[in-house]
């Protein structure tokens, strides 16, 4: 039997007013993209700590991709800004960890850019399944180091 | 906690999900879900059949969580939260799941694992649903007066429909007079009426008005507080005092670009913009026979890429009164495209070409050049049909320049926390469901401040901006969200962060029993989580939002 492709499954935190808004937007224009990403909607990317992602990647998530609105455009003013210095610092520790840090992404997608969302998700799915499954966590990741 | 009895609706949406989506399979998938009691389809769950069969389900099974699978929260939370508090529920407990504009429209070539991916989805909302919580809207007293800011056309027109329904307004002008950019404006479009037409009058019956007060030469230094209860302090030449408001409207208007170094601008006298035509034209000056106008100077570039959608108009205007003033004088109109929006506008850009004003099509390539010493005298263009460069004679050469955010709106908007856009303009919540409101209750936006606008559109926006305001002053309440942060006070260290990471200097840091502790104001606070993520000790909770809920959305994925 063929082993079929792997086929990872993303969770991607969206911001309810830009990043889920472009996401929606995606919607309405009927853009195509890969089925891997699962979306939280969050109210600010600022909610995301750096312990939910981890987490994420613990339960198995293959990648986690955090979506806010551009900077300046924050709904909540700054938000966005305590995100990207907690995911600049979060990507440092995920090495440390073993994690190929492009595991984790950082994408500000405004409520105007569905072809941007669909975009990144593309790229993201893209990525992942060249880096392959997250094993860190589980039996066969502990065996191999 | 009562046991969690979750009832999930899934909407076929039409086709738009059910032609992508196996939505009976779904049904009775969410059937295998912990704590689903209940799970039915709808063709249309926002249909009043749905609705019903929400409330129905709520009654006949007992359901004390509800999970829609539909649509977008953006779009229909508030109805299916609505048909959960009809029934008796509160409509915290309502959870959304959006298997169409994330599921069904982005994967129509790929069924099955839309499918697949819409039982995942209503995995993570049920996850959610059986952990949500109950949570109460504070109601916040609404003091019945507005703060106006800025005393231009917009403000006047928002103080004046607000102070007529009873209002009481505090209009506040850093100029030493009421009016705004109008009193720099000669004649308005359409109908060429004189600025002073609309513009005093206006003037008058705000400074008569009993209900208005007026500041002049006056800036707001602080503005804290939140909808309901403002608190402003104001600042006259150096003396300072402090009123009170309900809500705020925020009609600063926008300045017009001095176009420094360009095109002559500053070095040669008789290179002017068209706000000094303007003057020129309202005080009867001569500006000679020769009239290039040059558009879009220093508007439509990399470094300023917006339109500024009104100055092609005054071009269009001015050119067609010195044509009617003085038929003999030749006007030129250098243009990279004409933007003349509206019946009235176009037929001012044809009554100008009838009157003889000359349109040239010029790109940012092949720019006009100035000629001329002590003063311009010619204006050398590449001529786009001719295929050649002309050269053109000038008494007065007129730059048309466009509005620019205005130099105080960055103040203002830390001031009061509203959002300027990648222009430096302010930013509406949103630019058609929300378009003279701020993303912050109780703030509002009408005229340039927003975006460049004619004295029309300024009135229109600033009528629109007083109906909102006026709401919460009537009504004498509000109810903002209750998805706020709450602090644990036992497990609280004090430490701070999350003081220091509030955009809205909602926490501050009190002394409860002789310890220091984070306090949350619920007014104040938007519920961004902001704080949540930043707290070390686990003691912030943000509701409806929690790390336990969102821990189980992330555990029903990968599960």
């Amino acid at each position: 039997m063929a082993t079929a492709e792997f086929e990872p499954k993303i969770l991607a935190f969206c911001c309810n007013w830009c990043s889920y808004a472009g996401a929606d937007l995606a919607g309405v224009s009927r853009m195509q993209y890969p089925p891997n990403v699962r979306i939280i909607r969050v109210m600010c990317s600022g909610r995301v700590s750096p312990e939910l992602v981890v987490k994420a990647l613990r339960s198995g998530a293959d990648g986690v991709v955090v979506l806010g609105c551009h900077i300046g455009d924050c709904h909540y003013i700054s938000g966005n800004h305590r995100t990207k210095k907690r995911m600049a610092i979060l990507r440092g520790l995920l090495s440390y960890m073993g994690v190929d840090p492009r595991r984790v992404r950082l994408e500000w997608v405004s409520a105007s850019e569905g072809d941007r969302f669909a975009q990144v998700v593309t790229e993201v799915t893209r990525e992942i399944k060249e880096l392959g499954p997250n094993r860190l966590f589980t039996d066969q990741g502990q065996e191999k180091r | 906690m009562e046991e969690p009895r979750v009832g999930v609706f899934i909407c076929h949406c039409g086709i738009n999900i059910a032609a992508y989506v196996d939505v009976p399979s779904l049904v009775e998938y969410a059937r295998t879900l912990p704590n689903v009691v209940h799970a039915e389809r709808n063709l249309f769950t926002c249909s009043e059949e749905g609705i019903s069969a929400i409330k129905r389900g709520i009654g006949e099974h007992g359901l004390n969580r509800v999970v829609v699978a539909s649509c977008t929260p953006r779009t229909h939370e508030p109805l299916f939260r609505a048909a959960c508090e009809e029934a008796g529920l509160n409509k915290y407990l309502f959870e959304f799941v959006n298997i169409r504009d994330q599921c069904s429209w982005v994967h129509m070539r790929q069924p099955e694992e839309a499918t697949a991916k819409a039982r995942d989805l209503v995995r993570m909302g049920v996850a959610k649903a059986r952990l949500l919580e109950p949570l109460e809207e504070i109601e916040i007293p609404v003091l019945p007066s507005a703060l106006v800011l800025g005393g231009g056309v917009a403000g006047m027109s928002a103080a004046l429909n607000l102070a007529e329904q009873g209002f009481e307004v505090h209009l506040v002008e850093k100029e030493k007079e009421l009016g705004g950019t109008l009193l720099s404006l000669n004649r308005l479009l359409p109908g060429n009426g004189e600025a002073g037409e609309l513009v005093n009058p206006l003037v008058q019956k705000v400074t008569e008005h009993g209900k208005i007060s007026t500041y002049l030469s006056t800036r707001a230094r602080d503005i804290s507080g939140f909808i309901g209860n403002f608190e402003a302090t104001l600042d006259c030449n150096g003396e300072e005092s402090t009123v009170k408001a309900g809500t705020v409207i925020v009609a600063t208007g926008a300045e017009v670009l001095k176009p420094q170094g360009a095109y002559g601008y500053g070095q040669f006298p008789n290179v002017i913009t068209q706000l000094e035509l303007e003057g020129k034209l309202k005080r009867g000056e001569d500006i000679g026979q020769n009239v290039v106008m040059i558009n879009c100077v220093g508007a439509r570039i990399p470094e300023r890429s917006y339109c500024s959608r009104i100055c092609c108009m005054t071009a269009i205007k001015n050119s067609c009164l010195i044509k009617e003033s003085n038929p003999g004088a030749k006007v030129w109109v250098l243009h990279r495209d004409i933007m003349a929006y509206g019946v009235d506008f176009e037929e001012a850009y044809h009554r100008a070409m009838e009157l003889g004003v000359r349109f040239i099509r010029y790109d940012l390539e092949r720019p006009p050049e100035i000629g001329g010493n002590g003063k311009a005298d010619k204006v050398k263009v590449w001529h786009q049909l001719m295929g050649r460069e002309i050269e053109l004679p000038a008494d007065a050469v007129v730059l048309t320049t466009p509005m620019l955010p205005g130099t105080d709106n960055e103040e203002i908007s830390r001031m009061l926390k509203v959002p300027l856009g990648s222009q430096g303009f302010f930013l509406e919540a949103h630019l058609k469901l929300m378009p003279v409101e701020f993303a912050t209750s109780g703030i509002y936006i009408c005229g340039a401040a927003r975006w460049p606008t004619t004295a029309p559109e300024a009135i229109t926006q600033a009528y629109a901006a007083a109906s909102k305001a006026a709401a919460p002053l009537r009504r004498g309440f509000v109810k903002p969200e209750a998805n706020t942060s709450s602090v644990n006070e036992r497990v609280c260290s004090g430490c701070g962060f999350c003081e220091v990471v509030c955009p809205y200097k909602a926490i501050e840091l009190q002394t409860k029993n002789g310890r220091t502790v984070s306090h949350v104001n619920v007014a104040v606070c938007k519920g961004c989580g902001t704080c949540a993520a930043a707290c070390t000790s686990g003691a912030i909770t943000m509701n409806h939002f929690t790390d336990s809920e969102i821990l189980a959305q992330i555990e029903a994925m990968v599960g």
